[in-house]
């Protein structure tokens, strides 16, 4: 992109304050960690603010003042830090180096139209520095994850091994733990049972029920809709009390009267329990999708001799099928997600993931659980990306999207 | 419409792969609840494993001993029990057998003698606490600490007062977040007389004298809820000192290779066992009591101690305890039994406990939030 606005030098003020209050937090981070914050924010901005004096006034070669702030980074952090230490304080040392530059020679006006004013500038930037933040607030918990679960410890610990990056401090023993005990796999193995079952009858009376509210002349419509979202609304402990004592008496007619296998009843009661929580997702996508269909292609199809179910299949379904595999995927994460219902629906038998973690991480606190949470997190980024893919390439295939 | 062909395809595969799946467990099953963690793993190895092998039976894990009393109570009132054995602390087996939710046993008929013809009564002895409690294992809480996190100088701690002499060994200490057995401490270290405890804790003065002294440490404990916690924090060095169940101990520190140091003085024995929940139907009530009578047998009992130290509960059990399984150590010095662990120990008053446990707690709990 071309430069929008010609750009000149700014005054040394401005210089000193934005590298001041960029060395002055880093500082002020590292002094904590050390034991004395305020000494580290003071000598962090001082730093910065004499470093860029010198480079302005004396050095005046931009290359080589970025190369010599970052090995002043790369060796002031790996005297505090070791290895990690010395990569962080790199970092630190090549954005600081181009940060003097950027600010003094006004580089950062170059892309902004000329008309703007000061303050203006300044939220543009600041706007998406508090954009990054909160994208790290949000991302940092489940970054943590992944390094813990190769630990090679059986703690929840960061030992001094693995922050010197030692290949002892590290192993994929939890990953073994997760592949070869059989009560991880037992889980495992329910929750790819009983998520999609109870996806597909959630999908199926979802979809149908979206499309029956939908009808003008449905009487009551708002209040059935306002019914079948309650599990959504109502506190999920509520419903799982109710849902104990409501599938305790339909299993044991089911057993007793019917006399079907006790751990084959167990399936069942937690199916449609999950299958209960997912209904309102759909229901809510499907409604969304079907206020963009056009009711006139259904009377088209009639028209021209198509039984309903011909037309459902045929017109209205694939118009609406994003809806119906966005609600789909809400339902399925619902109950691959889901530990309260099942801790009171389910008996042993049925223990779900989410289940063996919780006892997991009551009983043992043992790093298997962030083994498993890095896999299902690896799953559910595959999962979405096939899905949305899969959705693009259809909507291309139909001509639906301009790209 | 393909996709459409494709999405029911993979409908009716699913199906038939989730029914051939369900299929595998409808054989014999036994659901057996307990703690998870070590001590699953050590009964797993020592009682499930030898009986799947003899009966064929499969033995299902719930790990839920810790609501195990709440659960049942739901149980019961929805007339669908899903438990077939039940591992419970003593004090949990005494308030089940009286509210009438586990059954009663009778040692003659449901537990297998002593090699030597030694009846079961009489080899469980005193550890028969309640008419529904199969006793299991014999463990401790106690204490542990990480000598390289105290200050220089400081002593090594010999004395569970340790924990409430911050001066000496500052930093924060784990307790459990309950009143039993820190009341208890609390007075001794208080200057109560051993033999004196329970009397003085019966006494509003004496409930408020215990959390008078808790309330010195206040700020600097955390609290734990899962016996999990205490071995985590401590290696984490997040605390210096704290307390847990000496099988916690000795997996951490022999098995984890932790740097902690076990303090026994002051343990508190308690009992850990199975009930058996009341009403079960016939053939799963026969296949209950056939796992009690082999999973309590004099050997069995001295197999779990090979896993875990905790003490056996039958005395003909005691003589057979031997090296640790994996690592091959002697477990006799571990086990809170040992002559030189039990030098001071303190004995756990259940019926006290069962009297006044709602009250306590109550106070303890409001102490807590203040």
């Amino acid at each position: 992109m071309a430069a929008l606005t010609p750009i000149y030098q700014k005054p040394f003020w401005l210089v000193a304050l934005s590298v001041g209050a960029f060395g002055g937090f880093f500082g002020l981070v590292v002094g904590t960690a050390n034991g004395n914050g305020l000494l580290g924010l003071v000598v962090g901005a001082l730093l910065m603010i004499a470093l860029a004096w010198g480079y302005l006034n004396l050095l005046k070669n931009e290359g080589n003042a970025r190369g010599i702030t970052l090995a002043i980074g790369a060796v002031a952090g790996f005297s505090l830090g070791g290895l990690p230490g010395g990569i962080i304080g790199a970092i630190f040392g090549a954005v600081g180096g181009w940060l003097i530059y950027w600010v003094h020679e006004g580089r950062y006006r170059a892309f902004l139209p000329p008309y703007l004013t000061w303050f203006q500038v300044l939220w543009h930037y600041g706007f998406r520095v508090i954009c990054a933040l909160i994208f790290i607030f949000l991302i940092t918990p489940i970054l943590v994850v992944l390094p813990l679960s190769f630990n090679a410890e059986n703690f929840f610990t960061f030992t001094p091994e693995m922050l010197r990056f030692d290949p002892e401090g590290y192993s994929l023993k939890h990953y073994r733990d997760f592949f070869s005990n059989s009560d991880w796999q037992r889980s495992f193995k329910n929750s790819l049972i009983i998520a999609p079952i109870a996806t597909i009858i959630s999908v199926s009376l979802g979809t149908l029920a979206a499309i029956g509210l939908s009808q003008a002349h449905v009487p009551g419509r708002r209040a059935i809709m306002a019914i079948l979202i309650s599990p959504m609304i109502v506190p999920l402990i509520i419903s799982a009390t109710g849902m104990f004592f409501f599938y305790s008496q339909i299993g044991n007619w089911m057993e007793g009267t019917l006399g079907l296998d006790k751990t084959f009843v167990g399936y069942v009661k937690v199916i449609l329990a999950h299958a209960v929580l997912g209904i309102p997702f759909v229901i809510i996508t499907v409604t969304a999708t079907l206020v963009g269909f056009d009711r006139s292609l259904t009377r088209a199809a009639a028209n021209m001799g198509a039984d309903p179910v011909t037309t459902f299949f045929r017109v209205q379904m694939p118009l609406i099928l994003p809806g119906v595999i966005s609600g789909g995927l809400f339902a399925f994460i619902t109950s691959f997600d889901e530990v309260v219902v099942v801790l009171f629906v389910g008996s042993a038998s049925q223990k779900t993931l989410p289940w063996q973690m919780f006892t997991g991480l009551r009983e043992q606190i043992s790093p298997t659980i962030l083994a498993v949470a890095t896999i299902l997190v690896a799953i559910s980024i595959v999962l979405l990306t096939t899905v949305e893919l899969l959705r693009r390439r259809s909507e291309r295939l139909r001509g639906m999207s301009p790209g | 419409m393909k996709f459409t062909k494709t999405l029911m395809a993979t409908t009716a595969l699913t199906m038939v792969a989730a029914a051939a799946g369900a299929d595998d467990h409808m054989a014999d099953e036994l659901t057996i609840v307990s703690w998870g963690g070590a001590y699953s793993n050590s009964q797993q190895k020592a009682y499930h494993d030898p009986y799947m092998e003899k009966t064929g039976i499969n033995i299902i894990n719930d790990e839920s001993s810790p609501e195990a009393v709440a659960k049942l109570r739901a149980m019961n009132e929805a007339d669908n029990i899903t438990w077939d054995v039940v591992d419970v602390v003593a004090a949990d087996a005494i308030r089940l057998c009286d509210e009438g939710l586990a059954m009663e046993i009778d040692p003659d008929e449901h537990l297998a003698d002593a090699p030597d013809g030694t009846s079961a009564e009489d080899d469980f002895g005193d550890l028969l606490v309640s008419d529904c409690f199969i006793p299991q294992i014999v463990y401790s809480t106690t204490a542990a600490y990480r000598p390289d996190l105290l200050p220089d100088g400081a002593p090594e701690p010999t004395s569970i007062c340790a924990m409430f002499d911050t001066e000496t060994y500052p930093g924060k200490r784990t307790l459990e977040k309950r009143p039993i057995n820190n009341m208890e401490w609390a007075l001794i270290c208080d200057g109560v007389a051993k033999d004196d405890v329970y009397d003085v804790l019966a006494t509003e003065e004496g409930q408020d004298q215990a959390l008078a002294k808790l309330d010195t440490i206040k700020d600097d404990v955390i609290w734990w809820g899962a016996a999990a916690e205490p071995p985590q924090f401590l290696a984490d060095g997040e605390v210096i000192m704290g307390t847990s169940y000496n099988g916690r101990w000795f997996s951490a520190i022999e098995e984890q290779d932790q740097p902690f140091e076990m303090l026994w003085d002051a343990q508190v024995f308690d009992l850990d066992g199975w009930i058996i929940p009341e009403g079960l139907p016939e053939d799963r009530l026969n296949r209950a009591l056939d796992f009690i009578m082999f999973a309590t047998d004099t050997q069995r009992l001295a197999d779990q101690a090979a896993y875990i130290s905790y003490g056996p509960a039958r005395e003909s059990s005691a003589p057979l305890v031997g090296k640790h399984a994996e690592l091959g150590i002697e477990m006799g010095p571990h086990m809170p039994t040992a002559p030189e662990n039990s030098e001071n120990i303190f004995v756990y008053n259940y019926g006290f406990w069962a009297d006044y446990r709602d009250d306590i707690d109550a106070k303890f709990q409001a102490w807590l939030a203040q």
